[in-house]
């Protein structure tokens, strides 16, 4: 890194020294245009779609690209470019949504491991190993086949799924700074388990679960896009890029254009999202590298 | 060695019967009966409650658990709804297509991931080394469906030159080895980027070892160093990460079978869904699930045998 281009940088602070080196590694830059591609895309998904996502016109079905329908059709002649960009809102929904519901109840859980009671910290951990020996897709199916499907169903699996990870290194942390002096300091003032967790230890630990968190956003987007792909997450006729690739997948033999409009948009975000944490973590956190 | 083995078998039974619980718990979480769930709107009251008899639905809670929990260990996962066959046969009828395809999924991992890995060691820091990074990222990060679909549309639809449907021909080999190529690619593909990453890893830590770098100063060819000295001690840690990464190859295998119409534990698990046949679903995830907890103990017990600091930190 040159001194020249970064001084200005200095003085607006660490985040924009760090977008400075993000945008300089050629592939964190990459990354960041799809990211933000995608989220726009999602977000401006009503002003920038060219039809109703769900209007079906069955004589304009299984249309290739072109410059009226710009992926082409579907076999129900629903416009898949509008498709696409709705199904974004669904899959960054999710993403964001069950990430954010796991890293509070992961970081609640793993105070309590740390700082609580030695049982506590046993019984948790125990529970966190058996779901950990679930394999992922096995109980989502246990799970929507006992709840029914819908997008709900998924984010609580994802929930549940992540949350042990999350929780363990929570723990972790706060077990390693149980001990530390201004904790011992802040206990001997009086202070309260409460205000110790808040103000000592929370601020101490959440650094590295945030990165870690923004590096599962691809493949919450995954289980997502599968589920719906085996017809067990949205339910039709909400455009979710499971649901397009699967009506590709149905129609593989007619048309490939399809399985091309369901599927890339899912290549390109879970490229996106894991290239953009991989650059993050190694501007913030080199140590994570290990992992 | 012993006292290791014993405290880490006994952890597996207790995570085992920890997910039994979850599992069963989850049964009664749902809202309304189970029997009228499992038999349909169409049962009559007389049909429900011998069912809910059948099922032991009328005992106290914990009867039932214990019920479940003590047959479940003696092989007893209950019997199908409408057939009647038991679980534990449906499920060991499909068990072995799905494992010949986890089996695959980790040849191709290996055969591709480690010699990657070592390369991009061996050649740290050039052009090669970035793109193996690159690569490997790039293929953890796409989902394995995703990887079923485009190379069935490619290999099978497109170029036919490899078959899209079916386990291949019952007795002859060379036809289901032709069959598992695809749909072990998908399972395994992700995997072959982490088993790059860690051989990566390790091999520049154990290129840098005392031993391998006498080997260069008594001018030992490079070949021999590298693939017979450094390589075989490299490749170490990825017998962990593959018991870790069978859990996650046998969810990629249920995409795998679905797409590729294999029959195996997940084309089961989908097709009872459909038609809400508990029993089966859940008797299909306590197998996966306490297949996937013993491979983790066999790999800690691997790792254990040729590493003491693991046995002793346990």
């Amino acid at each position: 890194m040159s001194e020249a281009v970064s001084e200005p940088a200095v003085s607006r602070g660490k985040t924009a020294r760090a977008a400075l080196r993000l945008l300089r590694e050629p592939l964190g830059a990459f990354a960041l245009v799809l990211v933000v591609g995608v989220i726009a895309a999602a977000v401006f998904a009503d002003v920038l779609a060219s039809a109703d996502p769900s209007k079906i016109a069955p004589r304009d079905r299984f249309m290739a690209p072109g410059m009226e329908h710009l992926l082409g059709t579907d076999q129900l002649g629903r416009d898949l470019f509008s498709r696409v960009l709705f199904g974004g809102r669904i899959a960054l929904t999710v993403a964001l949504g069950s990430t954010g519901v796991s890293l509070l109840i992961g970081v609640a859980l793993g105070l309590v491991a740390g700082y609580g009671p030695r049982w506590l910290d046993n019984l948790l951990i125990l529970l966190f190993d058996a779901i950990k020996s679930f394999p992922t897709v096995m109980l989502a199916l246990a799970f929507v086949t006992l709840f029914g499907p819908s997008l709900t169903a998924v984010v609580v699996v994802v929930v549940i799924v992540n949350v042990p990870g999350y929780a363990r290194i929570i723990r972790t942390q706060t077990i390693a700074l149980k001990s530390a002096e201004f904790v011992t300091a802040a206990q001997s003032m009086g202070a309260g388990t409460a205000r110790i967790l808040r103000v000592h230890i929370l601020p101490n630990v959440i650094g590295p679960i945030l990165i870690l968190a923004s590096m599962d956003i691809p493949v919450v987007i995954a289980i997502e896009a599968g589920m719906s792909f085996l017809g067990l997450g949205v339910r039709p006729p909400t455009p979710s890029w499971g649901a397009i690739l699967n009506d590709g997948f149905a129609n593989i033999r007619e048309t490939v254009w399809i399985v091309f409009a369901g599927g890339m948009p899912i290549i390109l975000t879970t490229l996106g999202f894991t290239f953009l944490g991989e650059a993050l973590r190694d501007i913030f956190d080199p140590r994570l590298k290990a992992r | 060695m012993l006292d290791y083995a014993v405290k880490r078998l006994g952890l597996a039974v207790v995570i085992v019967s920890v997910a039994m619980l979850l599992l069963f718990s989850m049964i009664y979480l749902i809202p309304g009966d189970p029997a009228s769930v499992a038999l349909g709107p169409r049962a009559t009251e007389a049909m429900k409650a011998a069912l809910r008899e059948r099922m032991g639905l009328d005992q106290p809670i914990w009867v039932q658990f214990w019920n479940f929990y003590s047959r479940a260990w003696m092989g007893d996962l209950g019997t199908e709804v409408l057939s009647e066959r038991p679980v534990l046969t449906v499920v060991g009828e499909q068990l072995p297509y799905t494992l010949a395809l986890v089996a695959g999924g980790i040849t191709w991992s290996v055969a591709l991931g480690i010699p990657l890995g070592c390369w991009a060691a061996v050649r740290r820091g050039s052009w090669i080394d970035r793109v193996v990074g690159v690569l490997s990222v790039a293929v953890i990060a796409v989902p394995s469906f995703v990887v079923a679909i485009y190379a069935l549309l490619i290999f099978a639809v497109a170029l036919q030159w490899l078959p899209a449907i079916g386990a291949g021909k019952p007795g002859d080999l060379g036809d289901q080895l032709v069959h598992l190529i695809l749909p072990s690619l998908a399972v395994g593909l992700g995997w072959v980027g982490y088993i790059a990453r860690i051989v990566r890893a390790s091999m520049l830590e154990v290129l840098e070892a005392s031993h391998i770098r006498t080997a260069y100063a008594f001018g030992l060819p490079d070949r021999l160093i590298i693939y017979r000295y450094a390589l075989s001690i490299a490749i170490l840690p990825t017998v962990t990460l593959l018991g870790i990464g069978v859990g996650q190859m046998l969810s990629s295998a249920v995409f795998a079978e679905i797409v590729f119409s294999r029959p195996g534990i997940g084309k089961l698990v989908y097709d009872a869904i459909l038609t809400r046949n508990f029993p089966v679903v859940s008797g299909a995830v306590l197998v996966t699930t306490a297949f996937f907890v013993l491979l983790n103990l066999l790999a800690d017990l691997i790792v254990g045998a040729l590493d003491p600091r693991v046995r002793s930190s346990f």
